[in-house]
């Protein structure tokens, strides 16, 4: 049985399909950068898998999916202190009860 | 005629009404009451001399070869040109019932300028607040009463028609304290203004087809006459007579145009000369000073009417059908103002119907009078009973001011019995009544007994009528006079002054109008004003069975008159319980006013007025608010989806993007 | 550019407007609207001398003073100025009103906002009148209305922000169907491929919008000019808007502004789209009708002042549209002095009312009476203002409503006779009846208000008229009478525009 890109892919898919879920339908703050960093691996996978299947003579893939998970570290940390500066002032990383400022 | 002397009778009284109404506060109420009495006094002589000129000079600019009298334009200004044929122009048209009207005008109100310098001041003196404000309305009355009866057209006449309107609502309102003289003049304003839009139709219909205002086109044919100076023979209309006879004029409700046009302006008549159904105002009217009763509300103002329809009167020939209008509508309010004044207890209010009733004597002379009956003796009839009653009733109402002065009350219980403390007021005042009554030889007789000739002359039925309100006429005004002047002594109530006779500046008026009352009826009239300006000779046709039947019916009034009231006694009393619901109807004046109270207040104010201000508010103004209210919950109600809460945004994407990826997949395939 | 008079109507407001921006106490702020409003009546003065020196010379150009800058050269957007005697007397009419009422506001409180603000209006109203660019005159109509919002917002009384909020956003309705249809004369103001323009004239001397166009546009416009005319049922505005306004703001606006209104009716509906005026003269006709006496009806049972003289506004300036609706010379005639005497007319009132309520404190009239005794002069002025306005003959109410009737009379005859139908007719006879219920209101209001023993005994210490506001009033009456006196000068200044060449246009 060979391993074709397809049994890469639909892993990721699920992946991605379950950080939009959770991105939507989760509350706590820390949660919903959970499921973002989750959305973020799958998209990574697939770089790496495109890259691997269709060029696998080129690396361009392989470092996008390194410079993302770059950015996603940088990102990770930079909403971790907002989410504790939030709950510093809020008490609270509920996002729907931090609507001091809605209209 | 040099133009200076009429432009100064329309010009003194303006004058002095700007100049007392803006300076006057300034000055000391003697001050203001003589200046406006000279003033007036200085128009009286003028008007008497330009009317002397005019029927006495024999210039043929007045009168032509045939000795018939012409209509002279004296001036004419262009005021306001509407379109190219019609113009508004400002004039001074002089002709025999203009000549003659300036004459009444400026004899009353010169009288009553005079009587008022005694009348508006109280028993010790004082002069009434407010009295150079009311010399100057006075004046801005005698310049607007003027300017109407000089009108070369019928649009001056309308705008000095309504500034008598306006002028007579400032002079009954004069006591402005008093509620109901603010009624009062409101009501009177307002019912004129009614009939005026009648009028104001009136004259744009006629005009419309004539292309014209000017009474000299719709009334008469020019005749050839001096350079430069219009003059006219009065009365063929042929002109205008071929206007409507070749332009097929349509018909409206099945009845002609002219038919319309004549009748509305009659109704503008009857607003002013207080016709039924447009009398209301006149009895009320009554809360004014007497004096301006006297001139306004007797002798001048209310005979504008009738002066409207004399001067369109060869209009008023072609249509048949109008004149039927004119001689009932004026029979019928004879009648009815007769017998309501046969009751009433106030004397001024007795004195008010018993001019509606005179009035609409004169209304049913001009209806009546026909070119083939004596050529024309209704008109000429009518416009002498104007100037009789002009001047016998002005003497009623400065005597009822009179006595009223020295009274204190409007009120015949209050009185009773005064003839030997007030004997001039007594003596004039009996010397009205018989005029009014039409006794032999004072003015009223033959003013009167011409009426009735010409109605005899047009039918046998609006001669008894007619006759029939004569005699009610006597019985009412010897009523009057019992209950005043004899009935039971006097008894003056503590604390009052014995009525006395009043000030020369009160009785000197009362004295030169019964002495005219008294020989006015041999004013050969008929060589003065006829309807075409052809003299007429009266005492040539004179009737003699027709002046004693009217004589008789007369005295007939007056005897029972004074069976009833001389003395007192039961009979009144027995008479009115006799006919419980015919006095009751008379007392009340056939409830008239309360038809009016009911058709304004709850027709006009209740049914339409209210509802449409309610409607404006709630269902306009309402849609409009709902507008907003409407825009207001269309935002509130799309506010939440811009909740503030990126995971919503999300979902909203997500579906977005999904759909319009299903789409497009659905397009591809 | 500085060589034309008619941009001096401009500039002087404009140069108020700086004077009191640099203005430092009332006294000088006074000074610079005082100063600056006798400019402006004395330029209108010379203007109609020049004006009548030029047309006694044989001028027979529709529009003197003409002239034309360039402004924004791709949709050839000009200010294009130009005047004829309609335009004169409307200007000659905004700078009496100006000065009248700037005496009136001689105590506002915030002067220097509120003048500023009036300034800027006056601005507005001016340059409307004298452009006859349509995107110019645009311009000017939206800078005279926008200030009103804050005049009455600010300045106010009573449900203030309400009234200030309808006000504006009705008149900001009637704009942007008003602005529709300016566009779509605009791209119909050529034939096919021809350079398209926003002037009045050259769009009217070609004469090249469609039928089916001018359908659509003349109600377009006519509703756009038509609201702040207040026709019904665009009307409600104006009660509660002249209800909240302060007393010069009441006066420019109900004097001068709601004429804006009619004067657009005829400068652009009808004297653009003459054929859509033909056809569909007829729905407005009613409407306009129905104004006129709906007002009249209303008027009678209010008895707020300022709520009667708005309704009965309503009433006047429905007579001015239905004027103009009439498409003869004498009725359109009539309706420029109808809103020249209206304006000054219903100035005085608002002045009066100002003043009155400025000293009672209530404008109830069940709770007043009697206020000949206390304040004779401001009564007296009052009798007559309310004597011109139920048309009086010597005031300019009578000369008015004459003209207007009689024009009408006659297009209704016309039409009754020739077989249109008679509603044109029948509206006139319903017009006609106003004259009655006009008496009726007005003598309502002047018998419980001045006359009768007095209401509230703490009246009786009220002060009468200062010298400024006698000023602001004998002006005005002034102004009233000579119309009235004098009638033909302004009616063959405004007959100048009537010439047959319109008629020709209009087809009648």
């Amino acid at each position: 049985m060979e391993i074709t890109a397809v049994y890469y892919l639909i892993p990721a898919l699920i992946m991605f399909c379950c950080g939009v879920y959770g991105f939507i339908t989760r509350k706590n703050m820390i949660a919903m950068l959970v499921s973002l960093e989750l959305m973020l691996n799958a998209v990574d996978i697939n770089f790496v898998v495109f890259n691997r299947f269709l060029f696998p003579e080129q690396m361009e893939g392989m470092f996008f999916a390194l410079f993302a998970i770059a950015i996603a570290a940088a990102e990770t940390a930079l909403a971790i202190a907002i989410i504790i500066n939030i709950f510093r002032a809020a008490k609270n990383i509920d996002v729907r009860s931090l609507n001091e400022m809605k209209f | 005629m040099a133009i200076t002397i009429p432009i100064l009778i329309l010009a003194i009284p303006l004058f002095m009404f700007f100049f007392l109404g803006l300076f006057g506060m300034k000055m000391s109420h003697k001050l203001a009451g003589t200046l406006g009495t000279l003033g007036m006094g200085s128009v009286l002589v003028l008007s008497y001399f330009t009317a002397f000129q005019y029927f006495f000079s024999g210039l043929d600019i007045f009168v032509n070869e045939a000795g018939d009298r012409l209509q002279y334009l004296v001036f004419d200004q262009t005021w306001l040109q509407f379109t190219e044929k019609l113009v508004i122009k400002l004039g001074f048209l002089l002709d025999p019932i203009s000549a003659m009207m300036l004459v009444v005008i400026t004899t009353i109100s010169f009288m009553v300028h005079l009587y008022s310098m005694g009348y508006m001041r109280d028993h010790h003196g004082v002069f009434e607040h407010g009295f150079q404000r009311f010399y100057a309305f006075l004046s801005l009355f005698s310049f607007s009463m003027l300017g109407l009866v000089v009108a070369p057209n019928i649009f001056q006449m309308y705008i000095f028609w309504e500034l008598v309107g306006a002028s007579s609502y400032l002079l009954i309102g004069f006591y402005y304290k008093k509620p109901s003289a603010v009624s009062a003049s409101k009501k009177a304003f307002i019912v004129t203004r009614f009939a005026d839009l009648g009028f104001l139709i009136g004259i744009l219909t006629l005009s419309w087809y004539t292309g014209t205002f000017n009474f000299t086109e719709l009334t008469s044919v020019p005749v050839e006459g001096l350079a430069g100076v219009t003059q006219v023979n009065i009365g063929t209309a042929e002109s205008i007579r071929n206007i409507f006879a070749t332009s097929a004029a349509p018909t409206f409700m099945g009845a002609s145009v002219l038919t319309w046009a004549l009748v509305l302006i009659f109704m503008g008549g009857m607003g002013k000369s207080a016709m039924m159904p447009l009398h209301i105002w006149l009895p009320d009217a009554m809360e004014g000073p007497t004096p301006v009763s006297a001139l306004i509300h007797a002798a001048t103002m209310v005979v504008a009417g009738v002066y409207l329809v004399a001067r369109l009167f060869p209009l008023y020939l072609m249509e048949d059908s109008a004149m039927i209008i004119i001689t009932v509508v004026g029979a019928l309010t004879a009648f009815y103002a007769a017998m309501v004044a046969c009751v009433q207890v106030d004397i001024k209010r007795v004195l008010a119907f018993s001019t509606i009733s005179q009035i609409a004597f004169m209304m049913v002379s001009l209806g009546v009078a026909r070119p083939e009956y004596h050529e024309g003796l209704g008109y000429m009839a009518s416009m002498f009973h104007l100037f009789t009653h002009a001047m016998f009733k002005a003497l009623l109402f400065l005597g009822a001011g009179a006595l009223i002065h020295a009274i204190g009350s409007n009120d015949y219980t209050a009185m009773h019995g005064l003839r030997k403390s007030m004997p001039i007021t007594h003596i004039t005042f009996l010397i009205g009544c018989l005029a009014i009554a039409g006794i032999i030889p004072f003015s009223g007789f033959f003013s009167k007994d011409e009426i009735l000739s010409s109605c005899g002359q047009y039918d046998i039925l609006v001669y008894l009528w007619m006759s029939l309100v004569a005699g009610l006429t006597a019985f009412y005004m010897f009523r009057l006079y019992y209950l005043i002047f004899w009935w039971k002594e006097h008894v003056t109530p503590e604390g009052h002054h014995a009525p006395h006779d009043q000030p020369w500046t009160m009785t000197l008026p009362l004295v030169i109008l019964a002495a005219i009352s008294c020989v006015a009826g041999f004013i050969p009239f008929g060589n003065l004003v006829t309807w075409n300006g052809e003299p007429y000779d009266f005492m040539a046709h004179f009737d003699w069975s027709v002046a004693s039947i009217s004589l008789l019916v007369a005295i007939c009034g007056i005897a029972l008159a004074t069976v009833m009231y001389r003395k007192e006694n039961e009979l009144p009393a027995k008479m009115r319980r006799a006919l419980p619901a015919l006095w009751t109807w008379c007392y009340h004046r056939f409830y008239w006013d309360e038809l009016y109270q009911f058709i304004t207040h709850k027709i006009i104010f209740g049914l339409i007025s209210k509802p449409l201000a309610w409607f404006d508010r709630h269902i306009i103004d309402g849609t409009m608010d709902s507008f907003a209210t409407l825009t207001n919950k269309a935002s509130e109600a799309i506010k939440p989806l811009q909740s503030g809460q990126i995971q919503m945004y999300v979902f909203y994407y997500l579906i977005g993007a999904l759909l319009l990826g299903g789409i497009t997949i659905l397009c591809l395939i | 550019m500085f060589s034309n008079i008619l941009i001096y109507f401009v500039i002087i407001p404009l140069l108020m407007l700086g004077g009191v921006g640099l203005s430092r106490n009332i006294r000088q702020i006074r000074a610079v609207a005082v100063i600056g409003s006798v400019a402006l009546m004395a330029l209108s003065t010379v203007l109609l001398l020049q004006y009548l020196d030029l047309r006694h010379a044989g001028e027979t150009a529709p529009m003197l003073f003409t002239d034309s800058w360039t402004w924004f050269a791709p949709l050839n957007i000009n200010l294009a100025v130009g005047v004829d005697g309609i335009s004169i007397a409307m200007l000659i009419l905004s700078s009496i009103i100006v000065f009248a009422g700037s005496f009136a506001s001689w105590k506002v409180p915030q002067p220097k906002g509120f003048f500023l603000w009036l300034l800027l209006l006056s601005t507005g109203v001016f340059g409307f009148f004298i452009s006859v660019d349509l995107f110019t005159m645009f311009m000017f109509y939206e800078v005279a209305l926008i200030p009103m919002y804050l005049l009455i917002g600010v300045w106010g009384s009573g449900r203030k922000n309400y009234a200030a909020m309808k006000l504006t956003l009705m008149l900001m309705g009637g704009s942007a169907f008003l602005m529709l249809g300016l566009i779509g004369i605009y791209y119909h103001s050529a034939p096919e491929g021809g350079q398209l323009t926003w002037n009045i004239l050259e769009i009217a001397a070609r004469d090249s919008i469609p039928h089916g166009w001018q359908s659509f546009l003349f109600p377009m416009t006519f509703v756009g000019f038509g609201v702040l005319g207040a026709m019904f049922p665009f009307h409600t505005w104006s009660p509660d808007g002249h209800a909240c306004a302060p007393t010069a703001v009441s006066m420019l606006h109900a004097g001068v502004l709601m004429k804006l209104g009619g004067y657009g009716c005829f400068r652009v509906a009808i004297y653009l789209m003459p054929y859509a005026a033909q056809e569909l003269s007829y729905i407005f006709l009613i409407l306009t009708g129905i104004s006129v006496v709906y007002g009249a009806f209303c008027a009678c049972v209010k008895t707020d002042l300022k709520y009667i003289n708005a309704y009965s506004s309503v009433s006047h300036c429905g007579l001015v549209l239905f004027a103009i609706l009439m498409l003869n010379s004498t009725a359109m005639t009539g309706a420029i002095m109808q809103m020249l005497s209206h304006g000054l007319m219903t100035a005085l009132f608002f002045a009066l009312i100002g003043m009155i309520y400025g000293r009672t404190h209530t404008r109830e009239i069940t709770q007043m009476g009697g206020m000949m005794q206390i304040l004779p002069f401001l009564s007296v002025c009052y009798v007559i203002a309310g004597m011109a306005s139920l048309g009086l003959p010597g005031l300019s109410g009578f000369v008015a409503e004459m003209t207007i009737f009689v024009g009408s009379f006659k297009a209704g005859m016309a039409d009754y006779l020739s077989g249109e139908g008679s509603l044109r007719l029948v509206f006139t006879i319903i017009a006609c009846c106003s004259i009655v219920i006009t008496a009726v209101y007005i003598l309502r209001v002047v018998g419980k208000l001045l006359f009768g023993p007095v209401y509230d005994k703490h009246h009786l210490e009220l002060t009468d008229a200062t010298w400024w506001e006698r000023t602001s009033t004998i002006t005005l009456i002034l102004c009233v009478a000579a119309i009235g006196c004098f009638p033909n000068f302004f009616n063959n200044l405004i007959n100048t525009t009537f010439t047959p060449e319109i008629f020709a246009v209009l087809g009648k």
